[in-house]
């Protein structure tokens, strides 16, 4: 039961007996409350005293998101540090990825064969990250694409994605001078539809016979649909998802597969520029850390210390 | 300038995102909550966009009498017939439960998807089962050691996951679960972890600016 000071008690909420704490969602912020608990059924007996009046204050900063906000503060640390380090001239060493290099090899095949090189950007819309990261990856085969005087085909199964695709591939041609070259229609809109949209694309790719299909993005259960078409019209297939029950789909009907972090690592390897490289450095770096942190946590917990495993609990 | 421009609210945007997760206080949730309602609205706007790219092209192939032009009229026919369907009916009524809204069952907008998309969708999906046919058949030929070692764990989870394998041994369908269980997870979350790390770098580079492809310009 709760009451403004000095008011009515009336019913907030009913928790069970065991219960040694209630967090009240419905408190208004600076009102003066008074709580008591009243028994069920009805017992005067177990009710509890009146408590001290109380008042909520919204806070400035979740506590629960503590530790995220550790990982993510030092994640970012770590990304200034190499960033500058790079900046400073340090080269860094990856290992190669050979999914990426066929990029490249895929469009001069297609552009041998004098045949088409069709980007298949995902199923999901702007904001999510992987379809940022394909936006990114788009922009970089669009002026391989322009360079070499292929032609590009980016059908979409979004209107935002198709609005940002379309500025992508412009900026592309007109990067490396070749403006005249693009035409409007190479970027498309489909259809939000998923099913719809794998029907077209399908379509395409069997009308059209491309020689390179790069499927980069979120995918979901059109994966192997789309994949498997390309795969029947001999087209070299480059897919990049982090979607990770999709990957193994892409693994059997594509050439090559960038798996996860391959995939987001792709813009920065492709690009060359050492502050991109100097993020992905921080990205290994965090990843050394983590992988301690795990090992360390396993031996904790096995040795009865769960104090390490709870600091990393997400709520 | 007009690079410039998208670049600073792409910043200031996502910096308040990301302060936004980290703070409950009602004052930036209102704003944060605001912000989410103008994506909404800008996503409305690319519809128009989106729709106007569909038409011109595809009335474009018509006009050229280009391959399979008359599935491109179908397309728009079916476009055009389904828009002013659902543009007729409207939203439901709240007033008057007669008005029947695009969306509700019953509705014209409703039969037109249940009886002309939703079979066709359904049969888009159904394939999957032909291609997944197709695709285990290359995945499992065994030309590799790592293939090898493919096709015996399938072979244990297929043969698990069914009754034949319990009849078989009983310790079958246990070797299954451990499969699923144990590496299977390992390297899932593996996976999980390297993306994970990489949305974090990809966002910070985009919201640094460090990234500025996407935006339709040269990231460095």
């Amino acid at each position: 039961m709760r009451r403004e000071e000095g008011g009515t008690f009336a019913p907030v909420d009913t928790i069970e007996g065991g219960a040694t704490s209630y967090i009240d969602e419905g408190a208004e912020g600076d009102v003066a409350y008074e709580y008591r608990l009243v028994a069920q059924p009805p017992e005067p007996g177990l009710d509890s005293e009146i408590s001290a009046p109380v008042r909520a204050r919204a806070n400035w900063f979740d506590r629960t998101k503590f530790n995220v906000l550790v990982v993510v503060g030092f994640f970012c640390l770590l990304l200034f540090i190499y960033i500058r380090r790079s900046e400073g001239g340090v080269q860094w060493t990856f290992r190669s990825i050979p999914g990426l290099a066929a990029i490249e090899e895929a469009i001069g095949r297609a552009t041998e064969m004098g045949k088409s090189v069709l980007y298949v950007p995902g199923v999901q819309e702007i904001d999510d990250i992987q379809t940022i990261a394909s936006m990114i990856l788009l922009g970089r085969v669009a002026r391989m694409t322009a360079k070499y005087e292929t032609d590009l085909m980016v059908p979409t199964n979004s209107p935002g994605v198709y609005t940002v695709a379309e500025e992508v591939v412009k900026s592309g041609y007109s990067d490396v001078g070749r403006s005249d070259m693009y035409r409007s229609d190479q970027v498309r809109y489909i259809t939000s539809e998923q099913f719809a949209y794998v029907a077209a694309v399908n379509g395409l790719m069997l009308r059209t016979k491309p020689a390179a299909n790069l499927l980069l993005g979120a995918f979901f259960a059109e994966s192997l649909l789309l994949a498997e078409t390309g795969h029947s019209v001999g087209a070299i297939q480059i897919a990049g998802t982090a979607n990770v029950h999709q990957m193994p789909f892409f693994v059997v009907a594509c050439d090559y597969t960038l798996i996860g972090e391959e995939y987001f690592a792709a813009s920065a390897l492709l690009s060359n520029d050492p502050r991109l490289l100097g993020s992905l450095k921080a990205s290994d770096i965090i990843k050394i850390f983590l992988i301690v942190v795990i090992v360390l946590g396993c031996v904790l917990a096995t040795s009865g210390q769960t104090w390490l495993g709870d600091f990393f609990a997400t709520q | 300038m007009k690079r410039t421009v998208p670049f600073l609210i792409t910043m200031a945007a996502g910096l308040f995102m990301l302060v936004a997760f980290f703070v409950p206080h009602p004052s930036v949730r209102v704003l944060y909550t605001e912000m989410q309602t103008w994506a909404i609205v800008v996503v409305g706007f690319t519809y128009v966009l989106g729709v106007a790219n569909l038409l011109r092209i595809n009335t474009r192939h018509v006009a050229r009498r280009e391959r399979d032009w008359p599935f491109k009229i179908v397309l728009i026919a079916g476009l055009l017939a389904t828009m002013a369907i659902g543009f007729s009916e409207g939203i439901s009524d709240i007033m008057d439960p007669s008005v029947l809204g695009y969306s509700e069952t019953g509705s014209r907008f409703q039969w037109v998807y249940i009886t002309f998309y939703s079979p066709m969708s359904a049969t888009m999906f159904a394939l999957l089962a032909f291609f997944i046919a197709s695709a285990a058949f290359r995945a499992f030929r065994i030309r590799s050691f790592e293939a090898m070692l493919l096709a015996i764990a399938a072979f244990i989870l297929m043969l698990g996951r069914v009754p034949l394998g319990n009849a078989i041994h009983p310790v079958i369908p246990g070797a299954a679960d451990w499969l699923m269980e144990i590496p299977q997870n390992a390297a899932k979350r593996g996976i999980l972890i390297g993306a994970a790390l990489g949305v974090i770098a990809t966002g910070m580079r985009v919201i640094l600016g460090m990234e500025k492809t996407y935006g339709g310009g040269e990231g460095s």
